[in-house]
């Protein structure tokens, strides 16, 4: 009776130590702690996020209660939830800029000129800061002075020099999100900058080659030769751009912490589950994010599926 | 694209001279459009004044990423009484080293610095061994099981990170893990998918034969993965390296949400913590902002070509 089990077991070790086998365990075996992780970081929070959307409940779960759909009901018609939403059109605006004139500093880096590698790691090099150092030095740069236990700051100390006033920055609501979209441009310029740098030299020289034949000005060079072959990126740039402006964090948070008409919404999905413990709101926000994101990258596949 | 392509296709013709150099499609149009006009060299002068606007557009780039460093930078090194009475471009009378030294010591920038520290090291081992043999598997492996996981990592990578920290937080929170280092730790090795397909991208450019002939020699595929496949990784592990450190040392809201306690303070924290005890001092903060770019600047100087050709390319994939 021995023989027979003893000649199974053979068998699976076998199989075990065959292609098959190993194949199996080899999946499992690596793939456990990654799906744990997954399953405890990503599956179970946005299952959470989904059901706690219906409810009224704080962070610790103590008193909760299903309210069907009302958080939502609030959410689209309280408007003050929705007009942080405008607050993303600035940064949307801004990153316009931020793309037109990363691409005109990155064709200018393109060309000979003298020190092209300092200049490229001075303006890249904001991209390599601490978000908070950042977020400070711009409290620093915007602040107004009063005279007492602060000096003019750096732009109104600028323009002093040429005589102009001291303005209130970043208390006034008209120009304080214009201010906050310059820092981010400052933050990330750096970035789209290398980016269209490596686009452009991977033209091949040969199509150069044959403008300057044909005497192609730099103006027609970027028309017809640069602006084409990298426009499948300039597209690409500006969708993240949507999915980036929509959920902006970290430099209103800590420039202003949201005071002033500079709240996000993002900055008050965090508000809202942290500060005033409405986790059930928070996760109908978190839903509403996901839904426009998942909208948003449905129109970036469509758009650029040919190209892969 | 299309008139990219146009321009591939017509290399050929260009290269062989004939009376009319017909360049390109785009080009042909053109002339077609604007029959009068003659190409001809741009005048010297104006090729003057195109660098000229060059370097200025440069020069003015360049000013406006120094200066607000350069008020720092002057600041920190002012007496209190100074920042309060001299213009933020006046130099300091003499150098106030004790700004850094209570900004190193008693505003936990040290301590801030040496967390940091600890959780890069510990995320960053995490990543890569997780990371090299996620991808190892889903990479190698074709079943329905690894196409499942993959499908799942990639809707996961569109989750927008932090308005999921509304749910994420009770996950941390019954797990224990508020309030300890193991908070960012788990969270930075844990929702990392896009280490994953760098590795993964990397693995698709190292032939499967290299496995299959180790696999005929008699060799486990743990041995496969361990003595070919992640010294042969070491290039994308790299990249990895790059990114988390740009990502994690510059990371806010992840300390700031699970680590609330003043003997867990990062970098971040302990710089966003200035704020309040040392809110008209100035002097102060802005000595900590100097040390907390120090290493980022280090970093970024020794290793900056390689910083351009895999942070951009490495994030732009995705």
């Amino acid at each position: 009776m021995a023989a027979p089990t003893k000649a199974k077991k053979r068998d699976f070790f076998d199989w075990l130590h065959g292609y098959t086998g190993q194949k199996y365990t080899t999946t499992i075996l690596f793939l456990l702690i990654p799906i744990i992780l997954m399953i405890l970081f990503t599956v179970i929070p946005a299952v959470n996020m989904g059901i706690f959307s219906f409810q009224e409940r704080d962070q610790f779960g103590a008193s909760v209660k299903w309210v069907g759909l009302d958080n939502y009901k609030t959410l689209f018609s309280d408007s003050s939830y929705f007009e942080t939403f405008i607050n993303s059109i600035y940064y949307f605006a801004g990153s316009f800029v931020q793309q037109a004139v990363a691409l005109l500093v990155a064709c200018i880096l393109c060309t000979k000129i003298k020190f092209a590698n300092v200049f490229k790691g001075v303006i890249f090099f904001p991209y390599m800061m601490n978000g908070v150092a950042v977020s400070l030095i711009f409290r620093r740069f915007f602040q107004k002075g009063d005279g007492i236990t602060n000096t003019e700051g750096t732009l109104n100390s600028i323009l002093m020099l040429f005589g102009a006033d001291p303005v209130k920055w970043l208390s006034n609501t008209d120009i304080v999100n214009w201010c906050l979209v310059f820092a981010s441009v400052w933050r990330y310029i750096g970035f789209d900058i290398i980016m269209y740098i490596g686009a452009i030299q991977s033209i091949s020289p040969d199509i150069y080659e044959a403008a300057d034949l044909d005497g192609a000005n730099s103006w027609q060079r970027f028309r017809y030769i640069i602006f084409p072959s990298i426009r499948p990126i300039i597209a690409l740039q500006l969708i993240l751009a949507i999915k980036g402006s929509i959920s902006v964090f970290e430099i209103p948070y800590i420039i202003t912490g949201g005071r002033f008409g500079t709240s996000t919404f993002v900055i008050r999905t965090i508000d809202t589950a942290f500060t005033y413990q409405h986790v059930g709101l928070a996760s109908a926000m978190a839903v509403v994010l996901l839904a426009i994101i998942l909208v948003v990258t449905g129109i970036q596949k469509a758009i650029f599926r040919e190209d892969k | 694209m299309d008139e990219n392509k146009d321009l591939m296709t017509e290399e050929a013709s260009v290269e062989q001279p004939s009376e009319e150099l017909t360049g390109t499609d785009a080009l042909a149009e053109f002339r077609k459009n604007h029959q009068s006009y003659k190409f001809r060299e741009t005048p010297k002068p104006v090729r003057f004044l195109f660098t000229l606007l060059k370097y200025l557009v440069l020069i003015v780039g360049c000013l406006l990423v120094i200066l607000p460093l350069l008020v720092v930078l002057l600041g920190a090194f002012k007496t209190h009484d100074e920042y309060i009475t001299t213009n933020v471009f006046a130099l300091p009378a003499a150098p106030q080293w004790e700004n850094f030294t209570t900004a190193f010591i008693d505003g936990d920038v040290l301590r801030g610095l040496l967390n940091t520290a600890i959780i890069l090291l510990i995320s960053c081992a995490g990543t890569i061994i997780t990371g090299t043999m996620t991808a190892f598997v889903l990479q190698r492996f074709n079943s329905l099981f690894t196409r499942a996981v993959k499908a799942v990592f990639l809707v996961a990578a569109l989750l927008p990170n932090i308005s999921m920290q509304v749910t994420v937080f009770q996950v941390i929170n019954s797990l224990g893990l508020y309030n300890t280092i193991w908070a960012p730790c788990i969270l930075y090795i844990g929702t990392d998918i896009i280490s994953i397909y760098i590795f993964m991208q990397f693995l698709d450019n190292i032939s499967v034969s290299l496995d299959e002939s180790a696999f005929l020699d008699g060799a486990s595929y743990f041995r496969i993965y361990w003595s070919i496949i992640l010294p042969m990784l070491r290039p994308a592990i790299a990249t990895v390296l790059v990114i988390k450190f740009v990502g994690i040392y510059n990371d806010f809201y992840t300390a700031n949400l699970y680590m609330p306690s003043k003997e867990l303070g990062v970098v971040s924290t302990a710089l966003y913590r200035f704020i309040g005890p040392y809110g008209a001092k100035w002097e102060i903060i802005f000595a900590g902002i100097i040390i907390c770019i120090i290493p980022s600047l280090i970093i970024f100087i020794s290793l900056q070509k390689f910083i351009y050709s895999n942070l951009v390319t490495g994030s732009v994939k995705e």
